[in-house]
Formats: structure tokens, C-alpha cells, sequence
């Protein structure tokens, strides 16, 4: 019974597929299944597109290979399965005072899947990449389990490599030191553009992130708020179990005037002078993760989303991006904006310093024809789009974003020669040939 | 707090529940087959906080290892037993190889019936404690599609009443646990599978039930009228039914 037949899909719900998997519980059956079949592994599929899907072949659910191995309490070094995730390490550690080093903005995301894109979180621009926080972690190689060290290629090529050296089993990861287990966060409201990045050159707090109003235009255009926040102690009641979306929403639910509005209450919700609030950890990192299943908000076709990243200097261009978001209309209620520092672990890595630009839109035509503009201005900008996000980009355009490329392909060649490991994006974007 | 004697402790069910107990500060002893695949639970659950956390080797088909459970128990203060054991070959498998039969029936049944049983002295003696059993809906009618996995889950229902009933004038409450369809390794494949529920929900529901002192319960609780009406059906008509 290790084989099921299921059509399974991306968090953006454009993209699906249907295959085999398996969910192995155990890292002797993991052994088994990476000698017997090897397949793509997947954690609990947050990327939004299709890396996460191998539609018409097989692929590993990680998920049950969740567990704990070794926590040292003096130096926080945690050795953990690939498939927990990083929202339950937050709940189990904070309280001794530990966090995972790099969170991104869902609690939802596993281990392995922080591993294979690398991910970034409000802390970038001084922590860097999840990967540059990994001391070690264990591949599951056709031949057995092989530990792989930073420094090496290999790690180079797993790190941010999209999966495609292979299963991790495994990780050891250096906990970040945190004061307690809430958040006290400062919020600014920001009145445009030019405000948030001179806010965003001063800020010199551990967490800091830009919520922008996609819909604001002209003067207002780049309006939001930015939270800085640091961690704390004290008392704060915990969160309660979240709620479900239970079916999917109708079309007005999310139609642009009821985002006008709601981003212009959400703005105004900040004093001018701006405020502090302390809140649980799991409500400042994962805001929307209370609201299981949110993706249904946006009805059965699903959404999109965009998120790039272009140097500093190019800072004008990422304005006109955001021009062009915002006069389409098609943007829905919250983008994120962030500063990156330059911190990347791998050769795959989405990170650069600069910053980066998040927006979802409803999957409808005209957010296509945009969203593929957007990543032509990208490419012109010297920047990069998220593969964790993207559904749509052409694979000249990413390797022309990805200068490593051949690096990793390398690496990934010598570990996969038969191309065992591939996902529908891999192949969408023919990432495993030479151009 | 107590301590928990889990049998059958890398079966998906346990696994959860074993972390489930870590949280509440609960010890657990781990006892299976596979020890590197208990070892690494128990590391999650010492991470959880569990006061103990140990792995050790169990195998309910080998009386060797039941006494060894019963030598580790008694040097505990108190202690609470699980029992998450059972196999369930495919009825076909069964019907072509019934030499099957007496290993399904240990495995769900009198191997985990031996080993409590061996055990019950020492739980009388403390006074307290609590047996949760593991059984399932399949024991409550045999279905031509799992009737030998379904009868011994009834035998050891059967079982479970009596130790309840034995236990009881003691002060050691036992649980009888009978769930529907669980998304678990056993059942991750098979098709046609009504209700299918998370373990997490199962085990919530199992320590629900230790906590308010149940006796028998269905979990999650849709099974109780779904069995209630599969039980009511005569055997003339159910005879010609498969469900
Ligand atoms: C609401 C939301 C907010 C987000 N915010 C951020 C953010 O702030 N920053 C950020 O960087 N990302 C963010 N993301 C993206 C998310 O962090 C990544 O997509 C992450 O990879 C998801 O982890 P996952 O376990 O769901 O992996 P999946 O989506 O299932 O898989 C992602 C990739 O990892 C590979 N993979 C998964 N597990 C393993 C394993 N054990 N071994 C080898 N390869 C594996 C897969 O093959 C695939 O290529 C966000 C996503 C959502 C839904
Ligand atoms: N899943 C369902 O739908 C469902 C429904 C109703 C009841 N149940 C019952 O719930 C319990 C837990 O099952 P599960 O769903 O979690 O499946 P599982 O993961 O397959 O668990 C079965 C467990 O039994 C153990 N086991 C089998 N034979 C053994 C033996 N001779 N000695 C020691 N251990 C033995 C297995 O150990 P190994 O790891 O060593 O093989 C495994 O830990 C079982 O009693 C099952 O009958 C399950």
C-alpha cells in the first residue's frame, strides 16, 4: 500500500496534477522507496505554483517524516525531520526561549521545503537565507543516507536546488536566540513610495516588513504600513485553533472595489503617529495562517502570485512595476514589500539585496498578460522572480535571472542523472538541460 | 502524570498520541518492533517535553519480549498502558494463505490481551492507572471484505470489557477505542474510505475520553450511529450485503 493515485495542487490552485504518491512514515521506508522509485519530495505544498506537483508521475509526501531528533538546549542546535514544519518548531521552542532561525510568512511551510527554496523571512536583511543557517543536513541517496556539509557543492545545489538533488530526510539547524515567546511590534503608517524606502534605509530592527496598498494610486501610490517588531516576554494569551474556509468564495468576494476598501480601512487602521502592540509570535510571522485554507477566498479558478526582487538601485523600476499593479486593478487586498539583505545559501537562491515586491491577483487573463510584463521588467531591472511563487515564466527568462544555473545543474546532474527528481516546474521551465 | 507503556508505538495513531502525551507532561515508554524508528519518536517527545521518553523492543507474536515489558513496568511508580497493535492483512491474502489468521489474531488481539494481562497485577497494586485499547468499528460486525482482522478486534473488545470490569474495582480505568477509517499507514492507498479521519483527531478524542473516565468510544463520534444502524441490520439481510 505504498502508492496512491491523487490529483493534488499548488497553493494558487491554478496549477494541478495527478500521480502516484507515497507518504512514508518512517526513514527506513523512505530508504526503500529512494532505491526502489525515486521520486520528487514534497512537503505541505505552499508554493504557490507548480514546484511542489509532478503531474503524471510520482512523488514523496513528507510530511509524517516530522519529528524532533536532537535539540541541544545550550547551543540551539536542532536536528529535525525535513517534513515538520516550521510553525510547530515556533510553538515547541519559543517557549525555551529558540526559534527557527528564518521564518517566511507561513507557519504551514516544512523543513524540507525552507531547505529546497531557500527561504527568506522578516529577518532577512540581517539573518539572510534559511539555508545559511543549516550546519547539516542528510540526503536520502539511492544508495542510503548521505550528510551533506555547507561548503560543498552538493549543499550548494540542495540549498534553494527546488528538490532536485534528492529527498532531504533531515536537517541540523542553528536556533536563532529569542527573548520569549510574543512579538512586540511597532507599526508605522507610510504615506507613499518614497516614505516607505527612506523607512526602510533607517530601520534597523531584527523583523521588519512593508505591507503596501496595491490598489493606491498617484500621490498615494506605495502607501502602507511597515512593522518592525523584535522578540519579547510576557504573557499573551495562545491562539486559538484557526478557522476553515469552507467552501469555495464567490467571485465579488475578492472584486476590486471591496480591496479598495479594505486596504484603505486596513491603512487607516494605524494611528499617523503609528503604535506598538505585543502579539503572539504565531500572529506576527503568520498572519494569515489563522484562516485555514484561505486560498479558497479566491474561488475555484485559484490566483497567482507575483513576487520578484531587483537590486537597490533599481528601486525606480520596481516603482513603475507597482504603477502598473496599481493601475490595473487587479490586485488583491495585501502586498508585501521588504527589504533583502544579500544573504543566500545556494546557487538557485531567490535572495539578492534589494527589494522585494509581493502581490496575489485573481487567475483571469489580464492578471496573466500582467504578470508576464512584470517578469520582463524584472529580467530588465537585473532582478529575479520567486520560483516558490511563479506559475508562468518561461525558462530563458529564468535561467537569464538565475546566473548559477549552470553550476547547479552540475551538481544536480551528478545526483540525478535520470532526472528522477524533476517537478512540473522543472520541466515547464526545462531547468535540467543545458540552454 | 503518568507514565505511558505504548505498544505498537510506531503505528501512525501512536506516534501521535505518544506527542500528545509528551505535551501534556506525560512520560512514554515505546515499545515496537522497529527501535530506530522509536528512538526517533522518543526523541520528539523528550523535545515535547515528556519527563521519560525510551524506546523498547516489543513484538507481540514473542513472549520474551512481553515479560521484558512486564520487568521495565515494574520498576515504574505508576503507569498507564496504550495499545495501538493490529495488522490487517487483505482478506483476500487471508483466504488464499489462513495460516494468516493466527498471526492477525496475536497481533490484534492476544499478544496485546498476554501482555495486559501480565500487567494487570502491578496496575491493581497502584491503584490507579489508566488501559487505553486500541480496537476498531470493524470488530463490531464481520464483513465480508475484513471478517478475520474484524474478529479479532471483537475478541479483543470482548476482552477489554472483562479487564474493564476487573480493573475497575481497583481503581484502573480502561478505555475501549474504537475508531472508523484513519489516514494512516494503513489504510494510506486503500480505496472507498468513508469518514476518513485525521489521528490527530482520534487521538484528541482518546484522551478525551481518558480524562472524563469513558468507557467505550467511537471516534470521531460519527461512527456510534453509523455502527448503531450496521448492528441493528439482522443478520438475513446483512448476510447478503457487503459494505
Ligand atoms: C501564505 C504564504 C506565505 C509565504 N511567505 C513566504 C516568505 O515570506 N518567504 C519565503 O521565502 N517563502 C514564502 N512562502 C513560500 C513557502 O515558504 C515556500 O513555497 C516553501 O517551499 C513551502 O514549503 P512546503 O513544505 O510547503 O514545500 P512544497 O511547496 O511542498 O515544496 C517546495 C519545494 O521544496 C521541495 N521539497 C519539499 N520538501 C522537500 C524535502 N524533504 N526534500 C527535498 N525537497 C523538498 C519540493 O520538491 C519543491 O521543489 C509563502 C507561502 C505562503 C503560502
Ligand atoms: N487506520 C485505520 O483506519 C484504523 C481503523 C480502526 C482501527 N485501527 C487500529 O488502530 C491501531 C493503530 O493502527 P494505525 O492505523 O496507526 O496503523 P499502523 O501504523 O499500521 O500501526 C499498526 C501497528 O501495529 C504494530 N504491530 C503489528 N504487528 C505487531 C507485532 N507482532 N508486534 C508489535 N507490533 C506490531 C505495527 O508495528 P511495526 O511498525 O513494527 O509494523 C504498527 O506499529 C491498530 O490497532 C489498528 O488496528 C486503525
Amino acid at each position: 500500500m505504498r502508492w496512491k493515485t491523487v490529483e493534488y495542487s499548488g497553493w494558487g490552485r491554478v496549477e494541478s496534477a495527478t500521480g502516484e504518491i507515497a507518504r512514508p512514515e518512517r526513514a527506513s521506508t523512505l530508504a526503500a522507496l529512494a532505491s526502489e522509485r525515486p521520486a520528487p519530495a514534497i512537503g505541505q505544498r505552499r508554493s504557490y505554483g507548480d514546484a511542489c506537483l509532478n503531474d503524471g508521475g510520482a512523488a514523496v509526501d513528507m510530511t509524517r517524516l516530522d519529528r524532533v531528533l536532537d535539540f541541544d538546549a545550550e547551543s540551539g542546535l536542532l536536528t529535525v525531520e525535513a517534513g515538520a514544519t516550521l510553525g510547530d518548531l515556533a510553538r515547541i521552542f519559543a517557549p525555551k526561549g529558540w526559534l527557527p532561525p528564518v521564518m517566511p510568512g507561513t507557519g504551514f511551510a516544512t523543513v524540507g521545503g525552507a531547505i529546497a527554496m531557500d527561504v527568506h523571512g522578516k529577518n532577512h536583511h540581517g539573518a539572510g537565507s534559511f539555508g545559511q543557517h543549516v550546519t547539516s543536513l542528510v540526503l536520502m541517496t539511492r544508495e542510503g543516507p548521505k550528510t551533506v556539509k555547507p561548503g560543498s557543492a552538493l549543499f550548494k545545489a540542495t540549498v534553494g536546488g527546488l528538490g532536485q538533488t534528492g529527498p532531504v530526510l533531515s536537517a541540523t539547524i542553528q536556533m536563532l536566540k529569542a527573548k520569549g515567546d510574543v512579538m512586540i511590534v511597532t507599526e508605522h503608517r507610510i504615506r507613499n513610495w518614497d516614505h516607505f524606502l527612506d523607512r526602510f534605509a533607517r530601520t534597523d530592527t531584527t523583523y521588519s516588513v512593508g505591507w503596501i496598498d496595491a490598489t493606491a494610486r498617484g500621490a498615494a501610490l506605495g502607501r502602507g504600513i511597515l512593522e518592525e517588531a523584535e522578540t519579547g516576554g510576557g504573557l499573551v494569551k495562545p491562539a486559538k485553533r484557526g478557522k476553515r474556509v469552507p467552501f469555495n468564495a464567490p467571485a465579488f468576494t475578492l472584486s476590486p472595489p471591496v480591496v479598495r476598501a479594505f486596504n484603505a480601512a486596513y491603512w487607516r487602521r494605524v494611528p499617523d503617529s503609528g503604535r506598538t502592540v505585543v502579539k503572539p509570535i504565531d500572529d506576527f510571522f503568520f498572519p494569515l495562517d489563522k484562516i485555514l485554507d484561505w486560498n479558497k477566498l479566491y474561488g475555484k479558478q485559484g490566483f497567482h502570485q507575483f513576487q520578484c526582487v531587483v537590486p537597490l538601485d533599481q528601486a525606480p523600476a520596481l516603482k513603475a512595476m507597482l504603477d502598473q499593479i496599481a493601475a490595473s486593478g487587479l490586485a488583491s487586498p495585501l502586498a508585501v514589500l521588504k527589504r533583502m539583505g544579500p544573504g543566500r545559501a545556494g546557487y538557485m537562491s531567490f535572495p539578492m539585496e534589494g527589494y522585494t515586491l509581493a502581490v496575489d491577483f485573481p487567475n483571469v487573463a489580464a492578471a496573466e498578460r500582467l504578470i508576464r510584463a512584470l517578469e520582463g521588467d524584472t529580467v530588465a531591472a537585473g532582478g529575479r522572480i520567486y520560483l516558490a511563487k511563479d506559475a508562468l515564466a518561461s525558462g530563458d527568462a529564468v535561467r537569464a535571472m538565475y546566473p548559477e544555473h549552470g553550476k547547479w545543474l552540475k551538481e544536480v546532474t551528478k545526483a540525478d542523472s535520470d532526472g528522477a527528481y524533476q517537478t512540473s516546474l522543472v520541466r515547464r521551465l526545462k531547468l535540467r538541460s543545458a540552454p | 502524570m503518568t507514565t505511558w507503556i505504548i505498544l505498537g508505538g510506531t503505528s501512525t495513531i501512536a506516534r501521535v498520541f505518544a506527542r500528545s502525551a509528551a505535551e501534556r507532561g506525560e512520560g512514554v515508554i515505546l515499545a515496537g518492533r522497529d527501535l530506530d524508528d522509536l528512538n526517533a519518536s522518543a526523541a520528539d517527545c523528550a523535545a515535547r517535553g515528556a519527563p521519560v521518553a525510551e524506546a523498547v523492543a516489543f513484538d507481540a507474536r514473542d513472549r520474551k519480549s512481553i515479560l521484558g515489558i512486564v520487568e521495565r513496568a515494574r520498576t515504574l511508580d505508576a503507569f498507564s498502558v496504550a495499545v495501538f497493535v493490529g495488522s490487517m492483512p487483505p482478506q483476500d491474502q487471508i483466504d488464499a494463505e489462513p495460516a494468516l489468521i493466527e498471526g492477525t489474531v496475536t497481533d490484534s488481539f492476544t499478544g496485546p490481551a498476554e501482555c495486559l494481562t501480565r500487567l494487570a497485577p502491578l496496575m491493581e497494586a497502584h491503584g490507579k492507572g489508566t488501559v487505553v485499547g486500541v480496537g476498531s468499528v470493524a470488530g463490531d460486525r464481520g464483513r465480508v471484505g475484513n471478517y478475520v482482522y474484524g474478529a479479532a478486534k471483537a475478541g479483543f473488545h470482548a476482552y477489554l470489557s472483562g479487564l474493564r470490569n476487573r480493573l475497575g474495582r481497583k481503581g484502573v480505568h480502561v478505555v475501549t477505542v474504537k475508531p472508523g477509517t484513519v489516514d494512516t499507514a494503513m489504510t494510506w492507498g486503500l480505496d472507498k474510505l468513508p469518514f476518513l479521519a485525521q489521528p490527530d483527531k482520534i487521538v484528541s478524542d482518546i484522551f478525551r475520553a481518558v480524562d472524563r473516565k469513558r468507557d467505550v468510544i467511537y471516534t470521531p463520534i460519527i461512527w456510534w450511529p453509523v455502527m448503531t444502524v450496521i448492528r441493528a441490520i439482522p443478520e438475513r439481510i446483512f448476510k447478503k450485503m457487503s459494505i
